[in-house]
């Protein structure tokens, strides 16, 4: 494959990632976060971009991981404990170079970078990149797209939340139950996206 | 063999990496040099080394400020003042501030960190907060349930605090708790001796602190406490008084006349000490010997449920009933200033009581356990 081929592939996957295979609203990972910080737009903005950046990055690391250690070694059924331990170890390197150097971010996004450890949805990018043997480029595409896809979704889900606090809802659905209801007509919709792109 | 120790290599080794990197990252990054602390306007100055939370800090150079969560921005206590340097609220501390604290600039300063040079106002009286390395010196049981421990203060050092304030008494972690916890206590013992400090505890069932003082601490042992704290001590005026306490509140009321006492202040005191039964009344004699040391002093024993059998002569009833008939018969009732120590219920129900008889809000002083 030719570069221009290679990034015009990279590039469906990128799209395919943040609509057809919406790795919150097709594959329903990283929902705890989901459900816990979309009550703002602002927080769910704050949330979305540190979620963004981590996982593009540490989908490269492990990337790299994965291809110079695990491979070589054939002991790729540890895949999941390295990753888990690449994830972390960046969520706290990043949080320090943020903390240190701009004290407007870190005030914006900050505070969340500890919940992206448990964020399954970084994970699960990983995991994902493993299965369909993307190489560099395509993870990285891969990675970017399904954080930004994950930012889209939890934003209009705050959105859509910021509303529900003028709506009368009954007392049985109001909270956790009315949260899930709405991402499943969320999900729902996106089907509608299916078929359109695909990046495997 | 190779199968199981390769791999397990690997994943360690990179892990052992990565944990390397994390501190090494720290040191460089996270290295915020000497950072200067101005408290009160120039009344203390430490050069720190920056990237700790203010309180940490803080507790580092012997300032103690309040906190009961231990720095995990849960409690809400740990608040001051912040006058230059600390950089915009953070989303952790706006839960705990009103209005009125966020534009004068409090903040929790356990959230706070040490950045840049930073100007803080903390009141006086935390300044003279230390913390001691006591030793149990004596254990006495007052009743089934109420007990007076006697610490004395390491050599060379002394404990400053007016009558009436208490200390934080630190439980470390034993048995029944696996966190370390702050209780506070009063201080019930003569001012005048320096050299110890007697605190007097009812057992609290299941209370972790409690439970540790009276089943684990023993004669001998090291205690550590910090202090003191409070607003509760005898004002200096020459108003009539009127103490009002429930069981083991009778502590810093107990230290008050100690002092009243050793400066023979010839004000006019009354002290109404509520217990439930016979059993539950302790250092009788004790006050008896107020009523002979001090120029005009009376104390009265109120006992809600006395047993049937037990012959008892003196006041029946709540206590404060008891001080509403007493005050009842005073030409000036409203010029008494009232000093409470006891239960929130004993307390608000007296503070109705005064108030009743005209004794304003800012002239009744009182410390509410909970």
């Amino acid at each position: 494959m030719d570069i221009g081929s290679q990034m015009l592939h990279a590039l469906i996957i990128l799209f395919a990632a943040i609509f057809t295979d919406n790795i919150l609203l097709a594959r329903f990972l990283g929902m705890c976060s989901f459900l816990s910080v979309s009550r703002q737009v602002k927080t769910a903005v704050g949330l979305g971009l540190a979620v963004v950046m981590v996982m593009t990055f540490t989908i490269a690391l492990d990337w790299l991981a994965y291809r110079y250690i695990l491979q070589p070694y054939a002991i790729e059924y540890f895949r999941f404990i390295l990753f888990i331990i690449i994830i972390a170890a960046f969520v706290q390197f990043i949080e320090m170079v943020i903390e240190r150097y701009s004290p407007l971010l870190y005030q914006n996004l900050g505070i969340f970078l500890p919940l992206i450890t448990v964020n399954c949805a970084v994970l699960g990018a990983s995991l994902f990149m493993v299965i369909r043997q993307y190489n560099l480029i395509e993870a990285v595409a891969f990675g970017f797209g399904s954080g930004a896809g994950w930012m889209m979704a939890i934003v209009a889900m705050a959105g859509i939340r910021e509303r529900l606090n003028n709506a009368k809802i009954p007392r049985g659905l109001q909270g956790p139950g009315i949260t899930l209801i709405i991402a499943g007509i969320m999900a729902l919709a996106f089907i509608g996206f299916t078929g359109v792109l695909s990046g495997r | 063999m190779n199968l199981f120790v390769i791999p397990i290599a690997i994943i360690s080794g990179v892990s052992a990496l990565l944990a390397a990197a994390l501190i090494f990252a720290e040191r460089v990054i996270s290295n915020y040099g000497e950072v200067m602390l101005n408290i009160n306007d120039k009344e203390k100055e430490f050069t720190v080394r920056g990237g700790a939370s203010l309180l940490e800090t803080l507790t580092d150079q012997k300032i103690f400020i309040p906190s009961a969560c231990g720095g995990r921005g849960t409690c809400g206590y740990c608040k001051v003042k912040v006058t230059d340097g600390a950089g915009p609220l953070l989303p952790t501390e706006e839960p705990y501030m009103n209005a009125e604290e966020r534009t004068a600039g409090i903040r929790l300063s356990c959230q706070v960190k040490l950045r840049n040079d930073l100007k803080i106002e903390i009141p006086a009286e935390l300044l003279s907060i230390r913390q001691y390395v006591s030793t149990c010196e004596k254990i006495v049981d007052y009743t089934y349930d109420i007990k007076q421990f006697r610490l004395t203060i390491p050599e060379r050092q002394e404990m400053k605090y007016t009558p009436g304030q208490y200390v934080q008494v630190l439980a470390p972690q034993y048995e029944k708790s696996a966190e370390e916890v702050y209780r506070a206590y009063s201080i019930s013992s003569d001012p005048a001796d320096k050299k110890a400090i007697e605190l007097i505890v009812r057992r609290v069932p299941d209370g972790i602190c409690t439970t540790y003082l009276f089943d684990y601490l023993k004669e001998g042992q090291s205690l550590n406490i910090n202090g003191p704290y409070g607003h509760f001590y005898l004002r200096e005026t020459t108003v009539p008084i009127i103490f009002i306490a429930g069981g083991s509140g009778i502590a810093p009321i107990k230290c008050i006349l100690h002092h009243m006492q050793n400066m023979q202040n010839p004000r006019k005191a009354i002290f109404f000490f509520g217990v439930r039964t016979t059993r539950d009344l302790f250092l009788v004699e004790e006050m008896k010997g107020f009523e002979s040391g001090l120029p005009d002093f009376k104390f009265i024993p109120v006992l809600s449920q006395p047993e049937p059998d037990a012959n008892w002569r003196g006041a029946t009833g709540w206590v404060t009933t008891a001080a509403e008939e007493y005050l009842k018969n005073q030409t000036e009732a409203r010029t008494y200033e009232g000093y409470l120590c006891g239960s929130p219920g004993m307390i608000e129900s007296s503070i109705k009581v005064l108030t009743g008889f005209g004794i304003p809000d800012d002239k009744i002083y009182y410390d509410k356990f909970s």
